[in-house]
C-alpha cells in the first residue's frame, strides 16, 4: 500500500528499518532470553537523531509529528517490541513537558532528550491506581518553595534507566482527580530509589521497576503547569501517545505476518508447501487484511492529531484499541501457522505473541479505551439531541 | 586534521557473475553498495575527526552512478564527497585506479590521513590502498586493527596478522587500510541524510587532474585480463570408513594409484 508519504518520511522509515534489520534483529532473541536492557541500540537511535522526532527544532529535535513518530515505532517494532517500547516510553515521559512544560523546563530538559543523552519515563500507575488513575496515593506537600514527595510508583517502563521522570502525585487528596499534579523528577534527586526489575511475560528487553519516593524535596519549579493539572496532563499525554502504541502493534503484526508467509512458503506437508492449502491461505489473508486495516487507522489518526484538532481522545483510543487487539490475534495465528516450530523459541513468533499481550494492557487497558470511546459517543449524541 | 576516505561502489552479491566476452563483472540487476570494508575506514576517519578535529572527505573513482555511494557515505557524517569520473577512467586496473585516486587526493590539497578498506569484495586485490600511498610518496600501514596517536605525534598502528599483530609507528601524512576488527561502524543520522540528499558533489575528470588519458583507464593499465573463469566445482568426493588402520591403507592405495596414472 502507498500511504502517500513524503520523501522525508520515507527516509525516516528507511533509517528506522535499517536499524531494525542491522542492530535489533540479530540480538532480539538474546535480549529477550536474558532480559538485557538495549543500551547500545538506544545509542544507535540517538546517533541516528531518532530521539528528536517529536521534539521541536528549537530544542534540538527534528520537529516532526505524530505520524513520523508512528512510522519510526512501526519500523522498530517489526524487529522487537521490547526495544521499541523502551524508545517509545521515553517520548511518553517527554509529552507532559512538550505539552505543558514552561519555557525554562523545556530549555533545560528537551535538548538532553532530543540528543538521546538521557531517557525519560512517565510515572502514573501505582499499586492501587491502575485504570483508576484518580486513586493515586503518592503525595506532594508544599513546603515553602519546595514540594516534598512520598509514595511508590509501580510498573514504570525505563525506571532506573531513565534520567528524567514526569510523575503524577496528589497535591490535594480531598479534590480527587482534580487534586493531582505533575512533577519533573531527576534520577539523582535525594530520596529517589528504584525497586527490583520486574520479570515479565513479554517485552523483556525493556526494563520495568517501581519508583520509590522518600521525602524527595523538589524545588517548586519542578511542578509542571499548575497544581491540580496532573490528571489533565496525564490524559492529554496518553491521548498523544496511544497512536504510537497502535504503531508498535502494526509493526509487530507485520513482523509476525512476514514470518508466517515466509514459513508457509517453505514448509512442505503432504508433498506441497503449506501455503498452497486454503486453510493456511485464508488465515494469512485475514492476517494481512487486519494488519493493513490497523495501519490505515493508525496513520489516519496520527495525521488527524497532526492537524491539531481540539479533542481527539476518542480517535486516539480507537487506533490503540483496534491495532493492539489485531496484533494479539495476528501473532497468535502466526504461531498457529508455524505449528510446533512456532511454539519453539528457535523461531521469533512465540516472542511476538508474548510481546503482543502487553499492548492490550498498558497506556490504558483496551477495556478502559472502550469506555473512553463509549463516553465520547454518548457526549457527542447528547449534544446533537439538544 | 585533513582526512580522506577512499571508497568503492561494489555489487551486493555473493555470487558474482562474469561476462564471458569482456571478462568484467556483470552488474545489471545487482544492487550496488559501499564496499563493506570501506565503511570501517569511514568510521575510523569520523572517529579521528571527533577526537582530533578536522574534516572528512570521501573520495571515489567510478561511473556517474557511483555518486549514490558517496551520498550514502555522507549520511554517516562525512563533511564532503568528491567523485572522480571520466570515460577515460573506464576499465582501469589497480595501477591506473591508484594513480587516479592519488591525483584526486593531490587535487584536494593532500591529506594528513588517508583511509581505505583492506580490500574490495569484488576484485579482492587489496592493492589499491598501498599503491595510492606509493603514488603519493607517503608511508602506509595495511590491515590496521587499532590506531593510537602517540605524544610525539607519531601514529601507532596495530597491524593484524594471522597470528597476533605487529605494532608499527608511522609519521603523518600516511595511508591506513583497515580490517573490520578496528571498530563498529555507526548508523546513519537523519539530519545527515537530509543534507546528503542535496549536497553538491564535485566531479573531476582526467583534465581536471592533469592526467594524460593514455595513463589512466584501460590504456593506462598494465594488467591484461586474458581469461576469467569461476573455479571448477569440486569433483566427486569419497568418504573412507573403517578403523584408522583400514582407512590409512585404503588412502595409501589411492595415492599409489593416482601416482601411477
Amino acid at each position: 500500500m502507498d500511504y502517500l508519504l513524503t520523501d522525508e518520511q520515507r527516509m525516516l522509515v528507511e533509517l528506522a528499518q535499517q536499524i531494525a534489520e542491522e542492530r535489533i534483529k540479530p540480538v532480539r532473541a538474546e535480549l529477550d532470553e536474558h532480559e538485557i536492557f538495549p543500551t547500545e541500540i538506544m545509542q544507535d537511535l540517538a546517533q541516528a537523531d531518532l530521539f528528536g522526532v517529536i521534539i521541536p527544532e528549537e530544542y534540538g529535535g527534528l520537529g516532526l509529528g505524530t505520524l513520523e513518530n508512528c512510522l519510526v515505532l512501526e519500523a522498530l517494532a517489526t524487529a522487537c517490541v521490547g526495544v521499541a517500547t523502551t524508545y517509545a516510553a521515553s517520548f511518553l515521559g517527554a509529552y507532559p513537558l512538550l505539552l505543558f512544560g514552561s519555557e525554562a523546563q523545556k530549555q533545560k530538559y528537551l535538548p538532553i532528550l532530543a540528543r538521546g543523552e538521557q531517557l525519560s519515563a512517565f510515572a502514573l500507575t501505582e499499586s492501587q491506581a491502575g485504570s483508576d488513575a484518580s486513586a493515586i496515593q503518592t503525595v506532594a506537600v508544599r513546603d515553602g518553595d519546595h514540594y516534598v514527595l512520598n509514595g511508590t510508583k509501580q510498573w514504570i517502563t525505563n525506571a532506573g534507566e531513565a534520567g528524567i521522570y514526569t510523575l503524577v502525585a496528589m497535591t490535594d487528596r480531598s479534590k480527587g482527580a482534580r487534586g493531582a499534579s505533575a512533577f519533573l523528577v531527576e534520577v539523582g534527586d535525594p530520596g529517589v530509589s528504584f525497586g527490583k526489575k520486574e520479570q515479565k511475560m513479554g517485552i523483556r528487553a525493556s526494563t520495568t521497576r517501581e519508583i520509590i519516593l522518600q521525602d524527595v524535596r523538589l524545588p517548586a519549579d519542578r511542578l509542571i503547569s499548575k497544581e491540580g493539572m496532573g490528571f489533565i496532563i496525564a490524559m492529554k499525554t496518553l491521548d498523544h501517545s496511544r497512536p504510537g502504541v497502535g504503531a508498535l502493534a502494526v509493526g509487530l503484526a507485520q513482523g509476525a505476518l512476514t514470518e508466517a508467509v515466509t514459513f508457509a512458503r517453505q514448509r512442505h506437508q503432504f508433498g506441497s508447501p503449506i501455503i498452497s492449502f486454503q486453510a493456511i491461505q485464508h488465515m494469512l489473508a485475514d492476517m494481512a487484511t487486519a494488519v493493513e486495516a490497523g495501519r490505515a487507522l493508525v496513520y489516519s489518526v496520527a495525521r488527524y492529531i497532526d492537524s491539531h484538532p481540539k479533542d481527539f481522545g476518542r480517535q486516539s483510543a480507537m487506533s490503540k484499541l483496534f491495532a493492539t487487539d489485531m496484533a494479539m490475534k495476528v501473532t497468535t495465528d502466526a504461531v498457529q501457522i508455524l505449528g510446533g516450530h512456532g511454539y519453539m523459541r528457535e523461531y521469533p513468533v512465540e516472542k511476538m505473541m508474548r510481546d503482543a499481550k502487553i499492548l492490550q494492557i498498558f497506556e490504558g487497558t483496551n477495556q478502559i479505551l472502550r469506555n473512553v470511546i463509549g463516553l465520547a459517543l454518548n457526549k457527542e449524541f447528547g449534544k446533537k439531541a439538544k | 586534521m585533513n582526512i580522506i576516505v577512499c571508497i568503492k561502489q561494489v555489487p551486493e552479491t555473493q555470487e558474482v557473475r562474469l561476462d564471458p566476452v569482456t571478462h568484467t563483472l556483470k552488474r545489471e540487476g545487482v544492487k550496488s553498495i559501499i564496499n563493506p570494508f570501506d565503511l570501517y575506514a569511514l568510521e575510523e576517519g569520523l572517529r579521528v575527526r571527533e577526537a582530533r578535529g578536522g574534516r572528512v572527505t570521501v573520495l571515489t573513482m567510478g561511473p556517474p552512478q557511483a555518486e549514490s555511494a558517496l551520498r550514502e557515505a555522507l549520511t554517516y557524517g562525512a563533511d564532503q564527497a568528491v567523485l572522480l569520473s571520466d570515460k577515460a577512467f573506464a576499465g582501469a586496473d589497480t595501477w591506473a585506479t591508484s594513480l587516479t585516486l592519488a591525483r584526486g587526493i593531490a587535487k584536494l590539497g593532500g591529506a594528513d590521513l588517508v583511509f581505505c578498506g583492506k580490500q574490495a569484495i569484488d576484485g579482492d586485490t587489496a592493492q589499491v590502498g598501498p599503491e595510492v600511498a606509493t603514488f603519493l610518496d607517503i608511508p602506509y600501514v595495511s590491515w590496521a586493527r587499532r590506531l593510537e596517536f602517540a605524544a610525539d605525534g607519531l601514529l601507532r598502528v596495530e597491524r593484524l596478522l594471522d597470528h597476533g599483530y605487529d605494532l608499527l609507528e608511522v609519521d603523518l601524512p600516511a595511508l591506513i587500510t583497515v580490517v573490520k576488527e578496528i571498530n563498529e561502524p555507526r548508523v546513519p543520522s537523519f539530519k545527515a541524510k537530509l543534507k546528503a540528499k542535496s549536497a553538491p558533489i564535485p566531479v573531476y575528470g582526467a583534465a581536471d587532474l592533469d592526467l594524460d588519458p593514455a595513463t589512466v583507464g584501460l590504456t593506462g593499465s598494465y594488467t591484461q585480463v586474458v581469461k576469467v573463469f569461476p573455479p571448477p566445482a569440486r569433483g566427486q568426493r569419497e568418504r573412507l570408513s573403517g578403523t584408522p588402520e583400514e582407512m590409512a591403507a585404503r588412502l595409501w592405495q589411492r595415492m599409489q594409484a593416482a601416482v601411477q596414472r
